[in-house]
């Protein structure tokens, strides 16, 4: 084999491993919300169910949690979005001797852990609330205001690292510009360092959201009455953990997927667009341009469409599918292997009992005693087991009907289903 | 548009911390004009320019505009509108959107504003690319918009900030015609910031000449050019032969300068300096190289220079020819193309002569950097 090809090679195989690794968590959690056992595991597969994403809508502490994440990061948004882009803009017009001190000091938040982060808005709020003699309900003691300030300190930080590097490529003589052309201070603000700004707050937002809603470990001081979804998600694995956690994990995985995709398109497009304006005639750009179809030359759009159809295939069969044949299916065979254990054990028991009586009857007839058959694996491990039933039969125990050395125990006997009838 | 407001400077002083960037300001410039700052970079004119503006308050001093004082009134709300230097289109606003911006914040309809910004796009030759974003136009075509975008404002006042900088030779030099079309057809006051001399000399009514925050002189292309008063503006504006000497003799406007390298050179006094010039005192000496002709080798007199041929330039409409005078020092000679060469005078001496009225003398100072 030549080199360039073992190169080649490797490159996949390591290709292959780094995504098994990034990616393979996910899709093991993701398909064990398809699977019916009550403990999240992919094998063995029992039946393929959509009941755990049933269960997760009717699991109250869930469904608050989420609403309790999303009211604490569109407050968290707002705020650090807000704080980071006036952080931003006092970076640009700041004393240049100051702007390193300043930078550090505004960038500190984001290395201090948040667990510090946590104890020291709790403390600190609850002075301020103290000093102002208010009680322990009052506004500046309520979860959500403590969870989304103790939050914002540091995520206002990670909005105003992506707003500086936006607002770095901005240009000031904008803003004189429309100052000279009689804007007031606001309107050149609005109307020309907003839109400019616009990708960037928006990116801020996405990852302020993002932060806020993954945030444990400043929360879980902070939460007062109000857990958030990663609270009650911690709390929940005290108690075990059910596959409906998974059907959560997989609708984030699904939807960032989704919404990555949506970003992709949308971009791809406008660049599509831009190209068509660049060969567009003047005549064309006073009319219409010819905008190029939403899928055409639009790899992300067409893995969008893609995954809403599969979407909408899962969702439409699954509202048709039933699995309860399956599982009935499943416990009764589990049943069964319970059942078949039980005799086993009874087989045992009289096949001891029947030992015992033979050692007492017939003591001289037979010097040495059989061996004990009391391992786990039944007397398949006997060395009479394969000689013939027949001989083993006359030591068992009469309610034994037939040899019973496979590993199946009774579930293949034709006599089993009927019993089981009556 | 209301025409012919005047810009007025008094005792304009502005400092950045110990630096002094404008030295005690005086400019009357008059209504309609198209008025130019030229100095090199560095000189305090784009920080007239800001004062003018408003975006930057004078340390002392006024800027007075149609005759109001303009102390404390913001940049929005002076009849002022600036092109800069960049042109600070507004990336992301269409065309038609960056000219009509001032309607835009007087709260005018988009309707409204397609119409001026369509009667504008005609004004300025660019019929119907409204609709396109600043970066599809060029450098010429994108320089016309933000010019369109200054008038709409209809100020009083136009500023230009170095606006053809960015330009390529051609361009520049159509733009400069365009720029003073304009500027007639609007009737406006212009205030042009340049370096360059070539496009103060030709676009405006009027030119102060800056060196470092100080006007060195005002007054119109052909003053500045024929009648410099200070060393720097005689050496600044346009090519100049200097020849460094005392004065030895005065009568009436005119100069004995008597030099180490040339002897006795005899010169006009420039206007600015009548009467103020004494005999004894370090002078300058300046002739532009055009106004040199070769004279009979070997001619002694007051207005004649000996030199010796160094090398020759052709630029097609003049032959330039560089000398070396007594004393190593270099003199440069414009002679109009007429079909002759001076090749084969490579080292050989020659004799210059100049008219007295030609030579201009002013008191000894800071020349411009090459």
């Amino acid at each position: 084999m030549n080199p360039d090809k073992i190169i080649r090679y490797s490159i996949w195989i390591y290709l292959a491993i780094f995504f098994a690794y990034l990616l393979g968590p996910l899709i093991i959690m993701s398909a064990t919300a398809f699977n019916s056992p009550g403990f999240p595991r992919m094998t063995p597969w029992e039946c393929l169910t959509f009941d755990w994403f049933g269960a997760l809508f009717r699991d109250e502490r869930i469904l608050n949690g989420i609403w309790n994440s999303v009211l604490v990061g569109i407050g968290t948004v707002i705020m650090s979005v807000s704080m980071g882009l006036a952080g931003a803009l006092m970076l640009t017009q700041i004393w240049p001797k100051l702007r390193a001190t300043y930078y550090t000091i505004i960038i500190a938040p984001i290395l201090i852990p948040g667990v510090v982060l946590g104890i020291s808005t709790l403390v600190f709020w609850d002075r301020i609330n103290r000093m102002l003699g208010l009680g322990a309900d009052s506004f500046l003691s309520n979860g959500l205001f403590l969870t989304i300030i103790g939050q914002s300190t540091f995520i206002a930080s990670y909005c105003m690292l992506v707003l500086v590097a936006r607002l770095q490529r901005y240009d000031m003589t904008l803003t004189e510009a429309a100052l000279d052309l009689g804007a007031t201070h606001a309107q050149a603000f609005r109307k020309v360092l907003m839109p400019f700004m616009f990708p960037a707050i928006a990116s801020a937002g996405v990852l302020a959201f993002l932060a806020s809603f993954e945030n444990y470990n400043t929360t879980t001081f902070t939460f007062g009455e109000y857990p958030t979804l990663t609270i009650e998600l911690a709390q929940k694995v005290r108690y075990g953990i059910t596959p409906a956690i998974s059907a959560l994990a997989f609708m984030i995985v699904a939807l960032t997927v989704f919404f990555a995709l949506v970003n992709e398109a949308n971009i791809k497009r406008k660049a599509l667009i831009a190209e068509a304006r660049k060969d567009a005639t003047v005549g064309e750009l006073a009319g219409k341009v010819e905008v190029p179809g939403f899928l055409s030359r639009n790899p992300a759009a067409i893995a969008l469409i893609v995954l809403l159809i599969g979407t909408a295939t899962v969702v439409g069969s699954a509202m048709a599918y039933s699995p309860d044949q399956c599982i009935a299916g499943v416990q009764e065979q589990k049943r069964l292997e319970t059942e078949r254990r039980i005799q086993e054990l009874r087989d045992q028991r009289a096949k001891d009992a029947a030992e015992k009586s033979q050692q007492e009857g017939g003591a001289e007839t037979q010097s040495t005693p059989k061996p004990s058959n009391n391992s786990g694996f039944g007397s398949v491990f006997a060395p009479g087991t394969l000689e013939g039933s027949d001989s083993d039969a006359g030591d068992a125990a009469p309610t034994d009907s037939g040899g019973n050395n496979s590993g199946f125990g009774n579930v293949f006997d034709p006599n089993a289903l009927q019993n089981d009838d009556n | 548009m209301s025409a012919g407001v005047g810009v007025d400077l008094e005792n304009l002083w502005i400092r950045f911390g110990d630096f002094v960037a404008v030295r005690d300001a005086n400019v009357n410039i008059k209504g309609g004009d198209f008025f130019s700052f030229l100095g090199p970079s560095g000189c305090g004119k784009t920080t007239i320019l800001r004062a003018v503006s408003g975006f930057l308050d004078p340390s002392e001093g006024n800027v007075l505009i149609g005759g109001n004082n303009m102390q404390g009134i913001g940049p929005n709300k002076r009849p002022t509108a600036l092109i800069f230097q960049n042109l600070a289109l507004f990336p992301l606003m269409k065309v038609w959107e960056n000219i009509t911006f001032s309607m835009e914040i007087q709260g005018a309809s988009a309707r409204e504003r397609r119409k001026r910004a369509d009667e504008l796009l005609d004004m300025i030759a660019l019929p119907g690319q409204g609709d396109k974003l600043p970066s599809e136009l060029s450098g010429g075509q994108k320089q016309r918009v933000a010019i369109a975008r200054a008038l709409c404002a209809e100020p009083d006042v136009l500023l230009l900030d170095e606006p053809l900088s960015a330009l390529d030779l051609k361009l520049r030099q159509h733009m400069r015609t365009e720029l003073r079309e304009i500027q007639q057809r609007v009737g406006i006051t212009f205030i042009y910031i340049t370096h360059d001399q070539g496009e103060a000399l030709t676009m405006s009514d009027d030119i102060a000449v800056m060196r470092a925050g100080v006007i060195d002189q005002i007054g119109d292309g052909k003053t500045i050019y024929n009648d410099p008063s200070t060393a720097f503006a005689a050496s600044f504006v346009g090519e100049n032969n200097v020849f460094r000497g005392k004065v030895s003799k005065i009568i009436g406007n005119e100069a004995l300068i008597s030099t180490n390298r040339s002897g006795e050179l005899h010169a006009r006094i420039s206007t600015a300096n009548q009467g103020k010039l004494q005999v004894g005192d370090d002078a300058m000496m300046f002739i532009r190289p055009e106004a040199l002709s070769l004279a009979p080798t070997g001619t002694q007199g007051d207005h004649y220079v000996t030199a010796q041929v160094n090398h020759e330039e052709f630029e097609g409409n003049t032959y330039n020819i560089f000398t070396e005078g007594d004393g190593g020092k270099e003199i440069k000679i414009s002679i109009p193309n007429l079909g002759q060469s001076f090749d084969d005078h490579t080292g050989q001496p020659i004799t210059l002569e100049y008219d007295v009225s030609n030579a201009v003398v002013v008191p000894a100072g800071e020349l411009a950097s090459e």
